[in-house]
């Protein structure tokens, strides 16, 4: 059979592999792949990996400084578990990279250097105590709507990775609805807390399903993504879903989203919404955000700081 | 009469350095959160750093439970003064502040957690027999996690100075040399220590038994087992502090500080 296969020109063996995921079979690291595929996923899967662990830091940041005994055991849970998801995922990332050789370090260099990117909500600040609520219940909720999407990844060990991943992140997002819950139950300047949080992260929520097509930005990868079944959903289907999902709560609350023009048409049952600066993902990406240095600079310094550690701690060549 | 009173009073001070002691020292460990050496390592400590917590509100609880007030506002509102954690655990993790150019030490983070670490296992192996029944209770339940914490410190500790990394040596002596100065505090059990022995909460000999425990491991990484253990800057169970703790506390009850009324 793996004569045969090795036989096969490049056309036949793109046509084997096609089928193979039609048919709904998972694709194994240690599979043939066409390059795109390969590529295609490196990139969103050591994005999101990266992303995981930028992710874990807004949030660190208020780690010290929750407001109880209870809510700092809480959101240490949290912290831990967007680093543990940072782990697992840069470990699949680096079984695709093996063939390019390439390995973790070289994604961290690539971070710091500007060509991995990280999720455009984690430039920005986490200013108060309610925007670590609201990060854990509306990024973490708008992150789940988007890896749910891609749980039937025709990649195996990215799917695997996703099942885990989804599971504690429904938990994170009831962490962060009880943070919310908690403030708007509250004083006025607890509820106070929620209104400003929503308002500061209402673009950025949208922005983070990605542009409806390529000429917001000039390039999306959903084309392929759903070509080659790593998800299901196009960016626009993500965030209508999102907006089902959330609107409903935030307005029960008593809170107002800042956007006038959102509201949901009957006729083409969509939700209407006033379009997000496209071009601030372009801004992100290029590191640019509020937070987008201070952030990659604790990254550095640990990375820097500890550099002793990792010599110390390699293997030795005799 | 006087006997009752010198009892709660011994109870309480005990359960204060036990709960002082874990809640600064996992605070210390929160800070560190994303900057550890490598992500698993980050992943590893988050959840010792975690449980840490876990154990420091069990003891806060017992606090409440015996009408001290509220466990939070225990954990959250009282002065330096007023805290009994060792000054060891205390001292920050290196120049530089969490958020910004924390250029912290993993050599003193290592040591010190390894440190204390034995000193709590010690300490609390002692606590389950405590004649304080509802603190052998728990004691038993922080065991369990207690020696996967050492289990892991003690591997770093050993790693590294066993690594024949000349620099990572270096470093980790340095660390000891910072650390023994002080560690005595984790061994005091302040001004009411010998009424808690005498009660039979907790065994005295603490330092005894530690330097026992730490021998072995000193040795096998070509260690002199010359300790010098002190209190230079004072006992903190009799409520001696430095500024770092006065600067942790205020990060630590920002959002509490803010609105002590209001339900968090």
């Amino acid at each position: 059979m793996n004569v045969l296969f090795n036989e096969m020109t490049e056309q036949e063996k793109l046509n084997h592999f096609i089928a193979r995921i039609e048919a709904g079979e998972k694709i194994e690291a240690d599979d043939w792949m066409p390059e795109d595929y390969r590529g295609t996923l490196i990139k969103l899967i050591s994005m999101h990996g990266i992303s995981e662990i930028m992710g874990a830091l807004p949030e660190k940041e208020w780690v010290p400084k929750a407001p109880t005994l209870n809510r700092k055991l809480g959101i240490m849970a949290k912290v831990q578990d967007e680093m543990g998801h940072g782990q697992i995922l840069l470990r699949v990332a680096e079984d695709l990279l093996k063939p390019c050789g390439k390995k973790r370090d070289d994604l961290m260099q690539d971070l710091f250097n500007g060509d991995l990117k990280f999720h455009n909500v984690f430039h920005m600040e986490a200013k108060t105590w309610g925007d670590a609520g609201l990060i854990g219940w509306l990024v973490d909720g708008a992150a789940i709507i988007s890896q749910t999407n891609m749980l039937g990844s025709s990649y195996g060990p990215y799917s695997r990775a996703l099942h885990r991943i989804c599971a504690e992140e429904v938990f994170h997002a009831q962490h962060g609805e009880a943070i919310i819950m908690a403030l708007a139950e509250g004083t006025e300047q607890q509820r106070k807390l929620v209104q400003d949080s929503i308002d500061y992260w209402w673009e950025s929520l949208l922005l983070f399903f990605g542009p409806p097509s390529k000429k917001e930005v000039g390039s999306s990868k959903q084309d392929i993504t759903i070509k080659y079944r790593i998800r299901t959903s196009t960016n626009e289907e993500l965030r209508q879903a999102f907006f089902s999902k959330y609107v409903k709560r935030i307005l029960s609350l008593g809170y107002t989203i800042p956007d006038q023009t959102l509201r949901f048409d009957k006729e083409s049952e969509t939700w209407i919404y006033r379009q997000p600066d496209w071009g601030k993902l372009k801004v992100y990406a290029r590191n640019e955000g509020p937070r987008s240095q201070g952030r990659l600079s604790l990254r550095r310094i640990s990375y820097e700081n500890n550099k002793w550690v990792r010599e110390a701690l390699a293997p030795k060549v005799m | 009469m006087k006997n009752e009173a010198l009892k709660n009073i011994s109870i309480k001070e005990l359960l204060l350095q036990l709960a002082d002691d874990d809640f600064i020292h996992s605070y210390r460990g929160a800070e560190w959160l994303g900057l550890a050496p490598h992500i698993e390592e980050d992943v590893a400590s988050a959840s010792i750093s975690q449980d840490t917590m876990g154990h420091a509100a069990i003891f806060y609880k017992l606090l409440e439970e015996l009408g001290e007030g509220d466990a939070d506002r225990l954990a959250h509102d009282r002065p330096a003064k007023e805290r009994r954690n060792a000054i060891i655990l205390e001292a920050a993790n290196g120049p530089g502040y969490y958020m910004k150019d924390p250029d912290y030490d993993w050599a003193f983070a290592v040591v010190r957690n390894y440190f204390y670490t034995e000193a709590k296992a010690i300490k609390i192996q002692s606590l389950q027999s405590s004649s304080y029944e509802p603190l052998a209770e728990v004691a038993q339940k922080v065991q369990m996690e207690l020696y996967y914490h050492l289990m892991h410190w003690k591997m770093w500790f050993v790693q590294l100075l066993g690594s024949h990394h000349a620099d990572a040596v270096s470093r980790m002596k340095a660390a000891i040399d910072k650390t023994l100065p002080d560690f005595a505090g984790v061994f005091s059990l302040g001004q009411y220590g010998e009424e808690m022995v005498e009660l039979g909460l907790i065994d005295g000999g603490i330092q005894k038994k530690w330097v026992e425990a730490v021998t072995p491991i000193f040795e096998s990484v070509g260690l002199a087992t010359t300790f010098k253990i002190g209190m230079a800057k004072g006992d903190g169970r009799n409520g001696v502090h430095t500024e770092d703790l006065e600067a942790a506390l205020e990060t630590l009850s920002e959002v509490y500080a803010s609105d002590k009324a209001a339900s968090w």
